[in-house]
């Protein structure tokens, strides 16, 4: 792990900072195109990905080590455009490491790639980004609401959601 | 104008196979699913064909009611997510903030953090003994544990006020110094606590109806366990040897030296194996931690986000604006994004804090271990007798609070 008072916040710094990481060096092997930003905040590396390659970069990080799928959820930075960012935390238990993926979309075309195909666990937190903020996963084996009733309207944790929610 | 999704208003069931398999309907309200969880069972006789668990139904929306409360405010709802271990919840969260701010937290202050976190975790994992015995039939162990459940919950009105929805362990450190008495008092428990263990041991490990659900049931693969995000006692009885407690330590939990209890056995009988010796580990944990314990200040010295001790407020003009400030407009968190894991009674436990810049968190995102176990619950029960999906939900400790949130 490093230490979380490194803050780096421009992609060139962080390949310069970690020539050896696995995730990193394994993304670069792959696709270097795909990677679009790359900091390390307090410690935390966090890789920004094309949105169309998504699956495909779950797959090489996992088959660099990063093994064991956390969490997925998504961030709505609404009005700014592009509006939503899906962050991947990814776990490996053999770095003793958490990596974070991150891709923006868009609110028009609010769909990636699903990873259920490369982590099954994926499954229940998919379903919940798109319960609560509406955003599409394509090739999910279920993609139906999870927390809130399947006739309700609207993302409640979408920030032009009013907190009491619609009366 | 907003996009619903498609409903579904019936219950999928397998291509050609309507007439032969049965849909029946477990829960919300049955006594073994701990809490309001829903499985809709698809059944061929009586044996499991596939399971819809259906949730929310205690969906509060605290991760939007997060993103309206100062970043302090934020710490009595996290109790209220897993309601068993309230502690833990308030340690994660304070974890991901303070690393937002990049403070300091006193040793002393980390030193109780982890005798508190190792104390929720034996009321947790007494909890689920206590209810997983009961849903086998043997009544008689819940009365034992919640004997000691009580003893851990008097320590934590002792220490808090409260006892259950405890909010001690706050940003910056602890809400206030514990009582003289007070580790005189967990040192009286950790005495007497082992022998409760083989109290507990002795009325299941031996007692052969108890042997008979467990073992060979429910069984998950190391494959799956990863594969299926499982964390915990449930991933560590599937035979993976991981725990954030040694593996990312935080907290000082480097300073203590533990076993990790795994199997390499994936059924119900080895996580319960795994949990007993659990308890045992974390007796050693807050031993540890009483022996150890630092001296010094209980709180980090950030005046601007810690509020000030009582007796000061009232004589110094500085602390006073400085709790007035805190109260009324919060503090500001410089702008990022960090994610914390700990290693809660059931598991990894993440919590994901964006800031923006301003006094409440831009998007609190929480983690919790139960909701990724739930997904494993069909693969477990998958071909096997109705009746062990009762073995196998009591198995994987499910607390329908931190599914639902």
């Amino acid at each position: 792990m490093l230490d979380p008072k490194v803050t780096l916040l421009d992609k060139a710094a962080v390949l310069e900072a970690l020539p050896d990481d696995p995730a990193i060096k394994a993304i670069l092997a792959w696709n270097a195109d795909a990677l679009i930003d790359a900091k390390i905040d307090r410690g935390e590396v966090t890789l920004t990905i094309t949105t169309n390659c998504i699956r495909e970069a779950a797959a090489t990080v996992k088959a660099a080590g990063y093994n064991a799928f956390q969490d997925v959820t998504a961030v709505d930075w609404y009005p700014s455009v592009p509006r939503f960012q899906l962050s991947y935390h990814i776990c490996s238990h053999a770095y003793k490491d958490v990596l974070r993926l991150r891709v923006m979309v868009g609110e028009a075309e609010a769909a990636v790639e699903s990873i259920t195909p490369v982590w099954a666990g994926a499954n229940y937190y998919e379903r919940e980004v798109f319960d609560l903020f509406g955003i599409r996963f394509e090739g999910h084996p279920n993609l139906r609401r999870i927390m809130m009733p399947d006739d309700w309207a609207g993302h409640p944790l979408r920030k032009d959601y009013p907190v009491e929610g619609y009366r | 104008m907003l996009d619903v999704g498609t409903p579904i208003l019936e219950v999928p069931v397998a291509e050609g196979s309507r007439d032969q398999h049965m849909v029946l309907n477990m829960g919300p309200q049955h006594p073994s699913t701990h809490g309001v969880l829903r499985l809709v069972l698809e059944i061929d006789g009586e044996v499991v064909v596939r399971i819809y668990p259906e949730i929310g139904y205690l969906h509060t929306g605290i991760e939007k009611t997060c993103e309206a409360k100062f970043y302090q405010q934020v710490v009595p709802l996290t109790d209220r997510v897993d309601y068993l271990g309230p502690m833990a919840n308030n340690l994660v969260y304070s974890l991901a903030v303070e690393k937002l701010l990049q403070l300091e937290i006193p040793p002393k202050a980390q030193w109780m953090r982890v005798l508190l976190a190792e104390l929720t975790r034996i009321n947790s994992h007494l909890i689920w003994l206590g209810t997983h015995a009961m849903d086998i039939g043997a009544l008689t162990v819940f009365l034992y544990t919640f004997r000691e459940r009580e003893d851990i919950l008097r320590l934590f009105e002792m220490i808090s006020g409260q006892r259950m929805m405890t909010s001690y362990i706050r940003i910056g450190g602890l809400a206030l110094e514990a009582p003289l008495d007070f580790l005189p008092r967990v040192q009286a428990f950790i005495r007497s606590f082992p022998e409760k263990i083989d109290e507990y041991s002795n009325l299941l490990t031996g007692n052969p109806i108890f042997i008979n659900r467990l073992k060979g049931v429910g069984y998950l693969s190391p494959e799956d366990a990863v594969d299926l995000a499982v964390t915990g006692p449930v991933m560590r009885a599937s035979g993976i040897d991981f725990d954030v407690r040694r593996d990312m330590p935080y907290s000082s939990y480097e300073k203590f030296q533990f076993n990790v209890p795994v199997s390499n056995v994936g059924d119900c009988w080895a996580r319960y194996a795994v949990r007993l010796e659990e308890l045992r580990e974390s007796v050693k944990i807050v031993q540890q931690a009483l022996d150890g314990m630092p001296e010094g200040p209980i709180k980090a010295d950030a005046p601007k986000i810690v509020l000030p001790d009582r007796e000061q407020m009232k004589t110094q003009m500085e602390a006073l604006i400085h709790h007035f400030k805190i109260v009324t407009e919060g503090f500001a968190v410089p702008a990022g994004e960090v994610y914390q894991s700990i290693e809660s009674g059931h598991g990894q436990v993440g919590y994901y804090v964006v800031s923006d810049g301003t006094a409440k968190p831009y998007r609190v995102h929480m983690r919790y271990p139960s909701f990724a176990d739930l997904q494993a619950l069909e693969t477990m029960c998958k071909g096997r007798l109705l009746a062990d999906v009762v073995a196998v939900v009591g198995s994987i400790d499910i607390v329908l609070g931190e599914i639902d949130r």
